[in-house]
Order: C-alpha cells, then sequence, then structure tokens
C-alpha cells in the first residue's frame, strides 16, 4: 500500500517525458566523454604497435642510418633534446621562479599589474613565433645552434612557470612569513629560507609541467636549432631533438624514417605522460 | 626622568637596506619577461618592416601568394587560419563541455579522476605526434572514403566532381563544389580542423571543469529540492552560471587553435590557393611559416613570412587578453 502510494507520486513528480530528457542528455554526455578521451587511447596505441618494434639498443645508441638505409637510431636526438631542455631550463627557471615571487611577495608593487599581464599574454604566443624570435636574436648573427632552439624553448618555459610558481607561493600562509619576520629576519631571507623551501614542491611541480610542456616543441627548432645527424655537444653547432627528427621522419617518404618517427613519438609521449604523471604525484602530497 | 626605550637599530636598517636590494634583484629578473615580450616585438617588426612598407595593407587582402613572381598576398592563409580555428572551435565547444560535465556532475570519484587525468594528458601529446598520427592513420581513411566516392558506380558523382574541377578552373566556386571530394591523399581543410579539434578539447574541457566546480552547491541543491532531474539542474542552474567562464576558455582554445603550427602543417596539404573545397589543401598562417621560413631566400619572402608571425603574435596577445579578461571577471573576488 504505502509501496504503490510513492511510486504513483513519483510519477506524479517526473513525467515520462522529463525522465526520457534527462537520459536521453547523460546518454549524449557519456558519448562525448568517451569521443573527447579516445583519439589519446588511440593514439597511444597506434604508438605501441607501431614503435614499440624499432625500439631496440640501436635506437638509443646510434645516429640515423643515411637516407635510404636502414638500422641506425636516435641517439643524436635524444642528447640534443636533453641539452636543450637543461639549457631551457635555466632561462625558464631562473626568470619564472623570480617572476613567481615578484608577483606573490610584492604585490602592492606599481609594477604587478604590468608584468603579470604580460607574462599571462606571453603563455597565448605561439611556439613559431618564439622561433621567429629566436631566429632574430640568435640565428641571424651566429647561425643555427642548439642555443638558440634553447633560448626560444627557454622563452617559452617563463609563462608556465611564472604562474604556477606565483600559484604555490601564495598558499604558503601569511602567518609563516610573519613568524619569519617576527623572529628579526630581513624579508629576503624569509622569502629564500622559509618561504621558498615550503613551495619547493610546487615549484618544481610546475618546472616538471613547463618541460613536459616544451619537450615536444618542434616548430621553434626548425629554423633554430635545425637538427643534426651527428651527435653534437656544442651548443653552438646546430642540434637535433626528438620532437624535430618526428617531424622530419613523419614527413619522410622512407619507411626506415617513418619507423624511426614513429619508436621517437612513443619514446617522447612515454617522457612526456611519465614527466606529467610524476609532476602530480609530487603536487598533490604537498 | 624616564629613559626613552632605545630600540636596537642597526639591523634593523641592515636588513632593509639587504631587502631593497633583494627586491632589486627579484624585479630585474621578472623584468626579463617584459624584455621578452619587447624583444619579440622588436624583431618581428623590424623584420616584417621590408614586407610592410612595400606591400602594405595589401599584404593582408590580395590573395596571391607566390614566391616566384614576388606577389606576397596573405588573405588565402589568414582566412584558412580563420576557417580552421573557427570550424575546430564549434565542434570542440559542445564535446569539451560535456566531458567536463561528465568529470564534476556524473561520474562518481573513482571514474571522474581517471578521465579527468586523461583529458589533461591529450593536452600533453605534442603537436608533432598529433600530425604523425593524422597522417598515418586518419588521412588514409579519408583518402579511401574520397576514393569511394569517385568509384565507377556512381558516374553521376564522378560528372559532378568534372563540372566542379571545371568552375575550379575558372575560378568559381559553388557551394554545392565546397563539398565535393577532391583529393586522394586524405589531406587537406577537413584533416585539419578534424585535428585541431581534437587538439583544442583539452583546454576548453579543462577551463569549464573548473568553472562548473565553482558553482556553489547551494544552486544545485535548490534545484535537487524543487523536484528537478539532473539534466534540468545542469541546463538551468549550472550552465547559465558557469556561462561567462566556459566563454574565457573558449576564447582561450582559440588562441591555441590559431597558432597550432606543424600538425596542421603536416596535414593541411600546404595550398596558397584559394580554398574551394573542405577535401582540398589550404594553408594556415603558421603553416606557412613552418613550411617556407626555412627555404625563404629573398628578403621580401622571407620578410612576408616574418609579418604572418607578427600578424599572428598581435592576434593571440589580443584573444589571449580577452580571454583572461573574461576568466577574471568571473573569478569570485577574494580567490584570485
Amino acid at each position: 500500500m504505502g509501496v504503490s502510494t510513492l511510486t504513483a507520486s513519483r510519477r506524479v513528480g517526473l513525467s515520462p517525458a522529463r525522465r526520457a530528457r534527462n537520459m536521453f542528455m547523460g546518454g549524449l554526455i557519456l558519448l562525448a566523454t568517451l569521443i573527447v578521451v579516445a583519439p589519446l587511447i588511440l593514439i597511444f596505441a597506434y604508438l605501441l604497435r607501431e614503435g614499440l618494434g624499432a625500439m631496440n639498443l640501436d635506437f638509443f645508441t646510434k645516429v640515423p642510418a643515411p637516407e635510404g638505409e636502414t638500422g641506425g637510431g636516435l641517439l643524436n636526438a635524444i642528447l640534443g633534446s636533453l641539452e636543450m631542455l637543461a639549457m631551457a631550463s635555466v632561462i625558464g627557471v631562473g626568470v619564472g621562479v623570480a617572476g613567481g615571487i615578484f608577483l606573490a611577495e610584492y604585490p602592492r608593487h606599481p609594477l604587478m599589474p604590468s608584468i603579470r599581464m604580460i607574462s599571462d599574454v606571453l603563455a597565448g604566443i605561439p611556439a613559431i613565433v618564439m622561433g621567429l624570435v629566436a631566429y632574430g636574436l640568435i640565428v641571424l648573427r651566429f647561425g643555427f645552434s642548439g642555443l638558440a632552439g634553447a633560448l626560444a624553448l627557454g622563452f617559452l618555459m617563463i609563462p608556465i612557470v611564472v604562474r604556477t610558481s606565483e600559484e604555490v607561493l601564495k598558499l604558503v600562509p601569511q602567518t609563516v612569513r610573519e613568524a619569519g619576520l617576527a623572529l628579526g629576519l630581513p624579508k629576503w631571507l624569509v622569502t629564500l629560507k622559509i618561504v621558498l623551501p615550503a613551495a619547493a614542491g610546487g615549484i618544481i611541480t610546475g618546472v616538471m609541467l613547463a618541460l613536459a610542456r616544451v619537450a615536444g616543441e618542434a616548430a621553434p627548432l626548425l629554423f633554430t636549432a635545425f637538427g643534426n645527424n651527428l651527435v653534437n655537444a656544442d651548443p653552438t653547432k646546430p642540434m637535433s631533438a626528438l620532437p624535430l627528427e618526428i617531424y622530419r621522419g613523419a614527413t619522410s617518404a622512407y619507411d626506415e624514417n617513418q619507423r624511426m618517427a614513429k619508436a621517437g613519438a612513443l619514446l617522447l609521449i612515454l617522457l612526456i605522460f611519465a614527466t606529467s604523471l610524476l609532476a602530480r604525484r609530487f603536487g598533490r602530497r604537498k | 626622568m624616564i629613559e626613552p626605550v632605545r630600540r636596537p637599530s642597526t639591523p634593523a636598517r641592515l636588513s632593509s637596506s639587504s631587502d631593497r636590494t633583494f627586491e632589486w634583484v627579484i624585479l630585474l629578473l621578472a623584468a626579463v619577461i617584459v624584455l621578452v615580450f619587447v624583444l619579440s616585438i622588436y624583431q618581428l617588426g623590424r623584420e616584417s618592416w621590408p614586407a610592410l612598407s612595400r606591400i602594405g595593407v595589401e599584404f593582408f587582402t590580395q590573395r596571391t601568394w607566390n614566391p616566384v613572381s614576388g606577389q606576397y598576398g596573405a588573405a588565402a592563409m589568414i582566412a584558412g587560419t580563420l576557417i580552421t580555428s573557427l570550424v575546430a572551435l564549434v565542434i570542440s565547444v559542445p564535446l569539451a563541455i560535456a566531458s567536463a560535465l561528465f568529470v564534476s556532475e556524473y561520474a562518481p570519484k573513482w571514474l571522474a579522476d581517471p578521465v579527468g587525468y586523461l583529458i589533461e594528458l591529450l593536452a600533453a601529446v605534442p603537436s608533432v605526434v598529433y600530425g604523425l598520427w593524422a597522417l598515418f592513420v586518419i588521412a588514409p581513411v579519408l583518402a579511401r572514403w574520397q576514393t569511394t566516392f569517385f568509384s565507377p558506380e556512381y558516374p553521376e558523382r564522378l560528372a559532378l566532381y568534372t563540372k566542379c574541377a571545371a568552375l575550379w578552373a575558372d575560378n568559381h566556386t559553388t557551394l554545392q563544389c565546397f563539398f565535393v571530394p577532391n583529393s586522394g591523399a586524405g589531406r587537406g581543410l577537413a584533416l585539419a580542423v578534424i585535428i585541431l579539434t581534437v587538439m583544442i578539447l583539452p583546454y576548453t574541457a579543462s577551463v569549464a571543469r573548473d568553472v562548473i566546480r565553482l558553482v556553489p552547491a547551494e544552486q544545485r541543491e535548490a534545484m535537487y529540492a524543487l523536484g528537478a532531474t539532473k539534466w534540468e539542474v545542469i541546463s538551468r542552474a549550472i550552465l547559465p552560471y558557469a556561462r561567462a567562464g566556459i566563454m574565457g576558455g573558449v576564447i582561450l582554445a582559440l588562441g591555441r587553435a590559431l597558432g597550432e603550427t606543424l600538425a596542421v602543417a603536416m596535414v593541411i596539404g600546404d595550398s596558397q590557393d584559394v580554398i574551394r573545397s573542405i577535401w582540398g589543401n589550404a594553408s594556415t598562417m603558421a603553416s606557412v611559416i613552418a613550411n617556407q621560413f626555412g627555404d625563404a631566400q629573398e628578403l621580401l619572402h622571407r620578410s612576408s613570412v616574418v609579418t604572418l608571425g607578427l600578424t599572428l603574435f598581435f592576434l593571440s596577445v589580443v584573444v589571449n587578453y580577452v580571454a583572461r579578461l573574461i576568466i577574471a571577471r568571473l573569478t569570485p573576488k577574494g580567490i584570485q
């Protein structure tokens, strides 16, 4: 008896049309989510299937074979990427963290709003445009070099590091700063010895995310680092990078180059996913 | 008489001078951000000056881009940039909002976190990898579809194609011809739009998710208390509230789409002709920079390509500024 009145009242409250509409929209939302996630899974599966076979010892220890020949690896690109990312980090982390400190610790400075705005705007500038800028600044004077590529990547890192370090620094409670100041420490010591260590985890997360972001950029390297078929440790000479080799290989007519590109893409994507996974872990523990 | 208390003044003075030094060092380093911005404008401006001064406004209105004859009009690639970006935006926005709703409203926590994370990873996939995938996986599918269209079983389609080819040769296009397949390789405008859609999805999705989370719980509860279904709560209490913020995310995604380079350069077919068919080859400003800057020997060619970069620079500055403005206005006071 009680049950029947309950179902009856529910039927009054929710007409079949509304119920159907609700179910329909829920289904559409689920479907759309599947469509959004599908490319990621498809790309990953494709690269695993196609690239894993080419990832042998040679892949990590040899330079590309001459055009049209089989064998070889991407040692030049792997080392070049690491070298350029290390150089880019010097610019990206130095300027980025300082910018974050400036925005978070000197909020009343008259220059603060304009620096924050310019940093935000910088974040949206296409990577290839930064490549053109680095070309004009360095390549026109000194020729293609790993340094020019690193400069472009460093410029791209700056706004990402600024934003994340500003946000983490603001999460450090004001009372911690006051405690330090109350002990008689000058503000710079409080910032460097108390606030910065407290925010270190989050800042490292931001730096890792920035690295993961620029590690995949090929566009700004096309006419700065330019690429090099040999292992090159000299930053003033042309240098290869993983995304560059992927671009060249994917648009090449040779099967072997395409195979290398797919293996390179798999390696790059694994490195990037691992970095962002680690960054997330690191960030969450704080 | 009581002696006034003497405060230790030396340490205070010491700290204030060292504080000032520190502030200057930090300010100088932060000023590098401004320097990068100014240097970019200066560098791009200086290098694009030869083209801008020689060609003038016609650079943006003329549609002939021919390095051989020395004509540089960027109208076709500006159109290519706008068309690919806007169409990709139109397709991706509903999908992105739906996935944001799924993560924040529908999915249980054990599912919401991984799905949200997968969407974030979508943003981490490099542009070249998207390009490679589009080239090797989607292009053949599109190519097969287009060859099927031309198969001898459908003579009337072949007739239509021949008619359109004649129209194209005559520099005419009709709306009907706009959808006629005309490329065997599968590359072209359509593939560029597909890949751009996937690439900008996560930007709108993550902003939409954040904004939807900002909608006060009371707002939802009030609707549920009135007996509303989940969809009614979403459509009447959540989406209207989150509208402005989602718009900010959409414009941010537009900025991404405008500047997206290599994936598009790899699949769009690189033709600086007027766009005649959604299946045909086209180009965007970014793809032309990627494909031509390295080979540009002549001063005017090189300068014209840099002018495209300058245009892209200003376009993205404006788009990003507007997006930030919208998002900032929406953020409740005090959160910042």
